[in-house]
């Protein structure tokens, strides 16, 4: 699809070529697969996998190392009390906090997740934002989760965006020639149209994102189950046209082990059982695990547990 | 799928089934003069339900002299009293909504998801609207003082038994008429049901009369004389039946009847939307709709596309056990309606149509159609005219807007149509051109108590629903 | 035994969806009307209402346009449910609303209690006709040309209702519940001198689903109050249902500042049916046009 890339005007071409999206009917179909039962076997399978996929998050201005350590920790042990219960899948920091997270987590299968780009607004100029990429990566960072140019991208400038996702990805680039996993963030809730989160989907994919993820979690609408289906659509079908597979990452405001299990069936729903793996879907989220832990220990014990008996970090 | 959901039923102990039902007749149950009794089963599983009683002409004539008794006093009430009771009905249903759900999917086999989304929800909502109505009825458009006519005779199928219930009673009683309903043999249950929603609410006794019953009660109640009005829905062979009964009676009649709706998809059409459309269009409620997209009419320029995702959608829809949960498709509702969909798609492939369905196991007890789809159909055959009343899809092609008109318009019925296509003008020219009684755009099968529905042609005449739905309960 | 001593009740304000005492402190006397005829109120002392300031209007017109997207977006079948519940709620509590409207009023146990039936009856009237004033309100239009052309109603926004000032409280009712039925937000003035079953109404309010804002109740001078509702830049429409004639006139003076809509006094019998005039009053009609074409370039015209 690189004749796509061409010029601004076949890009363009493209992403408004693509289908529209009716946005009740979108909305309907994410609600009714919100409906779905998912209980017994079936919750645990889904509680134990949503853990696994879990980016445990902090990105506060008033991070520490200590409070780093303290995630990182958790990252590994998520449950004292029983040590059968999965690791999360990454932590997921500032980049300042990279080299912290590294140590704490090596030799662990949990990965090292780094904001860049002048994350969340993304308001800084393009060697500013490859710097802080760059940085990331040489700090140990697994993986780089970018936030796109929305300002760009709403004034229809999607070449610049294009290329911008692109040289962030070169950025991601180590020495040894083994790259960091790039999740480039849309923001939907800037977007704010479907047809735009649609396009914006593409975009970042045909930029060579490796995850396509919702939101920062700063602004007002993060992931919801609607936008988090129609970029699973969106990854389903670009592999269908290019035979590359793209992750999803819903990310703020998935609080409840109740959600994430909604949006566990849509992507059971839309994409199967491949997307079904910390490879290819993550939830960004920080309140989320202690949730979780909390329905994993009433599965296992018959009573309901309470937030004392899951870890503050 | 490597998520498999466990089972998750629908506890059955909300619902407190007798074994044996009776006739509700001015404000009780009663036995038969004579008729004998039925079994209703569950086509999910064959189990027996309950019994019921088949209602003889006898029955029939004690039940309309009961209405017209109760018409005296209903129909002098103060509008606003029978908005009231119209509320209290409408409020009670909501209350014992997850009740009457278990007890409609037990009796018709539909999925528990389907009666506790939209059946009761609907049939709530269908209450509370025409309750509005009973003390605005000279605001309706119908002159300054709309009477009545009567005592209304209603029969109704089985494919929305409390649904099609609500349709007919709430706006009959709305306007001042009392009413003889008798509900499809296969499902007499929830109807009875309601007799009981009817002594809750304190509903004055024989207003509502419920007879259950087959073909034959059916027919003693439409040629009954002492009744005014008759609103059926159902077949259309047996609404022509009716509608030479009822010639030169003073009788006045309404009738929604079959249809073949044809959900057009063109090719800048929103896809996945659409997909979601068109199994909702036919798998809903196991395609046993009379307004379902039964005729798929594509653009051939998106053909291949629409019908991979089609495929790929179907492939996920779960068939099984009405009462779980997580039941996209139930079971059929009887052996006679399995066997007839079983002909006409065996008539599909015979005819030489394409027939594909998603590998889905079926239960080994009850009645099921696994989601099917005919490709390669033309308007000749069998499958493209009549009504098949299941979950079969059929799937021809168009090249341009004027021949999906075409299309869609040359059948003998005019129920309902669906149009795909993100282009505004190019949806209301087809919808000006489509003879269909309601035309759904980029959406499909929705319902609401304020939109009319009712079909053009042969699917019946008569609106039920909107402020349209009360001129087939007045006299004017 | 000696009597049981009874637990008087602080009478507030209804804001929000809260429960506030007047910014400004201040409450006045309110007492019981002897008779009907007895306009001053010279019976027994009821209770002390809050004596409302501009201060609190404008806190009740901020909650009022706060409220007014949620449930102007509202569906009409939910504002049905909800105007139903309150009629719901009310009629558990008949009986204290027909003390209150006795006093209030000087009217009989029965009386009262007939005003209060009928206020009742008067909610559940409105609530259904919010799923139909559009249908007897709006309508496609044939114009002459290929377009479809549909008219609907649309409320108008922020209402401010001086409530009559006899009918306490079926009048009271009267003006609130079309306005909010055809999806406005409302901030009322209650009966200066009978302002005790308004304020008991945000009670009943308050637990009937109507999510907070949608209706304000202000108890006090009208006079004080209604002139700075009548300028209010972000107030709508103005009912001067209880505004004597010299007041009616400065608050429609005042009011055409930012061509507010105004539904002057008339005398109106509240027991009678009230027909559709009131929720008339507070809807816009929106017409859209929207081009149909032929199916076909070669002008097919099928």
């Amino acid at each position: 699809m690189a004749d796509v890339t061409a010029s601004d005007g076949t890009l363009r071409r493209f992403l408004h070529g693509l289908p529209g999206v009716d946005p009740v009917g979108l909305e309907a179909r994410a609600a009714a697969l919100g409906t779905r039962s998912i209980k017994t076997t079936a919750k645990a399978y889904a509680i134990d996998l949503a853990i696994s996929m879990i980016d445990l998050t902090t990105l506060e201005g008033a991070d520490t190392p200590g409070k780093v350590r303290a995630l990182c920790a958790k990252a590994l042990n998520p449950d004292p009390t029983d040590r059968t219960t999965p690791r999360t899948a990454a932590i997921c920091v500032y980049p300042d906090m990279v080299a912290t997270a590294a140590e704490s987590l090596a030799g662990s299968d949990v990965k090292v997740a780094s904001v860049a780009t002048a994350f969340p607004a993304g308001r800084a100029a393009l060697p500013v934002k490859l710097a802080d990429t760059a940085d990331a990566v040489a700090a140990g960072a697994d993986e780089i989760d970018m936030v796109i140019d929305r300002g760009a991208f709403l004034a229809g400038r999607y070449l610049d965006v294009f290329e911008e996702i692109k040289a962030v990805k070169d950025a991601c680039r180590r020495p040894d020639g083994s790259a960091a996993r790039l999740k480039v963030i849309f923001e939907t809730g800037e977007l704010s149209t479907y047809d735009n989160i649609r396009r914006a989907s593409w975009l970042g994919m045909l930029a060579g994102a490796d995850f396509i993820k919702t939101s920062t979690g700063k602004v007002a609408v993060n992931a919801t189950p609607a936008n988090t289906l129609l970029m699973l659509e969106a990854v389903r079908d670009f592999r269908a046209a290019t035979g590359v597979q793209v992750g999803v990452k819903p990310a703020g405001g998935i609080r409840t082990t109740k959600d994430a299990i909604k949006f566990l069936v849509l992507v059971n729903e839309t994409v199967g059982e491949e997307w079904l793996t910390n490879q290819w879907f993550r939830f960004g989220a920080s309140s989320l695990l202690n949730d979780l832990l909390m329905q994993r220990q009433k599965l296992s014990t018959g009573r309901y547990s309470g937030p004392d008996y899951v870890t503050v970090d | 799928m490597a998520f498999e959901y466990a089972p998750a039923p629908e506890s059955r102990a909300v619902v407190d089934i007798a074994p044996s039902y009776g006739l509700f007749i001015d404000g009780e149950f009663v036995e038969s003069s004579g008729g004998g009794l039925d079994k209703t089963v569950s086509p999910a599983t064959e189990e027996v339900l309950a019994e019921y009683t088949r209602a003889t002409a006898e029955d029939v004539d004690r039940a309309v002299r009961a209405a017209r008794k109760a018409f005296e006093k209903w129909s002098a009430l103060p509008g606003s009293e029978r908005a009231k009771y119209l509320f209290r009905i409408a409020r009670i249903i909501q209350e014992r909504s997850r009740e009457l759900a278990v007890l409609e999917t037990l009796d018709n086999g539909k999925p528990i998801k389907e009666t506790r989304d939209a059946d009761l929800p609907l049939v709530a909502a269908h209450f509370v609207y025409y309750a509005g109505w009973a003390d605005k009825l000279e605001h309706a458009g119908f002159g300054p003082d709309p009477k009545p006519l009567g005592v209304a005779g209603q029969v109704i199928p089985w494919n929305f038994p409390l649904l099609m219930l609500a349709w007919k009673i709430a706006p009959a009683l709305a306007a001042g008429n009392t009413v003889v309903l008798k509900p499809a043999e296969t499902t007499p249950l929830s109807a009875l049901f309601f007799a009981d929603i009817c002594r809750q609410a304190g509903l004055p006794k024989g207003v509502v009369n419920i007879l259950t019953g087959d073909g034959s009660t059916g027919a003693a109640l439409v040629a009954h004389d002492g009744i005014d009005k008759v609103a059926f829905t159902g077949s259309t062979a047996v609404g022509k039946q009716i509608a030479r009964t009822v010639a030169g009676t003073r009788k006045k009649l309404t009738l929604e009847l079959g249809g073949k709706g044809a959900n057009i998809v063109f090719d800048d059409a929103p896809i996945d939307q659409a997909v979601e459309g068109i199994v909702n269009g036919i798998f809903f409620n196991q395609g046993q709709v009379c307004c379902a997209g039964s005729r798929l009419l594509v653009q051939e320029s998106v053909q291949d596309e629409l019908l991979d995702a089609l495929k790929r959608r179907m492939s996920t829809l779960r068939v099984g056990d009405p009462l779980d949960k997580n039941t996209d498709v139930g079971a059929i509702n009887s052996a006679e309606q399995l066997a007839r969909i079983t002909e006409l798609a065996d008539s599909g492939t015979a005819e030489g149509a394409e027939r594909w369905a998603p590998s889905c196991e079926l239960p080994s007890q009850g009645y099921w159609f696994a989601p099917t789809l005919f490709t390669n159909v033309t308007q000749a055959h069998r499958i493209a005219r009549e009504e098949i009343f299941g979950p079969v899809l059929s799937v021809l092609t168009f090249r341009t807007p004027a021949e999906a008109v075409a299309k869609a318009n040359n059948s003998q019925y005019g129920l309902s149509a669906g149009i795909w296509t993100e282009k505004g003008s190019r949806m209301l020219a087809v919808a000006d051109k489509l003879r269909a009684g309601v035309v759904w755009a980029n959406t499909f099968n929705k319902f609401d108590p304020t939109s009319p529905f009712g079909g053009f042609k042969e699917s019946g005449f008569g609106r039920e629903g909107g402020r349209h739905g009360l001129e087939a309960y007045l006299d004017v | 035994m000696s009597e049981r001593l009874s637990v008087f009740k602080t009478y507030k304000l209804f804001i929000g969806g809260k429960f506030p005492r007047s910014e400004s402190g201040r409450v006045y006397e309110v007492t019981a009307a002897t008779s009907a005829a007895d306009a001053a109120g010279k019976g027994n002392w009821l209770a002390n209402a809050p004596l409302s300031s501009r201060k609190d209007g404008r806190d009740a017109v901020v909650a009022a346009r706060k409220a007014f997207g949620a449930w102007s977006g509202a569906t009409a079948y939910n504002r049905g449910q909800i105007l139903y519940r309150v009629a719901e709620m009310l009629e558990g509590r008949r009986e204290q609303f027909a003390a209150e409207v006795a006093d209030a009023e000087g009217l009989s146990k029965a009386k009262a209690a007939a005003q209060v039936d009928a206020a009742i009856d008067r909610w559940v009237w409105y609530a259904g006709w919010t799923d139909k004033i559009a249908q007897i309100a709006g309508g496609t239009n044939p114009v002459a040309g290929p377009f479809f052309n549909v008219s609907s109603p649309a409320p108008t926004g922020v209402v401010a209702l001086v409530a009559p000032g006899e009918s306490s409280f079926l009048g009271l009712v009267s003006v609130i519940a079309p306005a909010i039925a055809a999806g406005n937000t409302v901030v009322v003035v209650a009966s200066e001198k009978a302002p005790l079953p308004a304020l008991s109404l945000g009670e009943v309010l308050a637990t009937s689903d109507l999510p907070g804002g949608v209706v304000n109740i202000l108890s006090g001078r009208a006079a004080e109050i209604a002139p700075s509702l009548a300028a209010h830049q972000d107030v709508n429409a103005i009912d001067l249902a209880g505004a004597d004639a010299e007041l009616a006139k400065e608050l429609e003076t005042a009011a055409a500042d930012n061509l507010k809509r105004v539904l002057r006094p008339q005398p109106v019998d509240w027991s009678a049916a009230p027909g559709t005039g009131r929720l008339l009053a507070f809807l816009e009609t929106k017409t859209v046009w929207h081009p149909t074409g032929s199916l076909g370039a070669g002008g097919s015209s099928y």
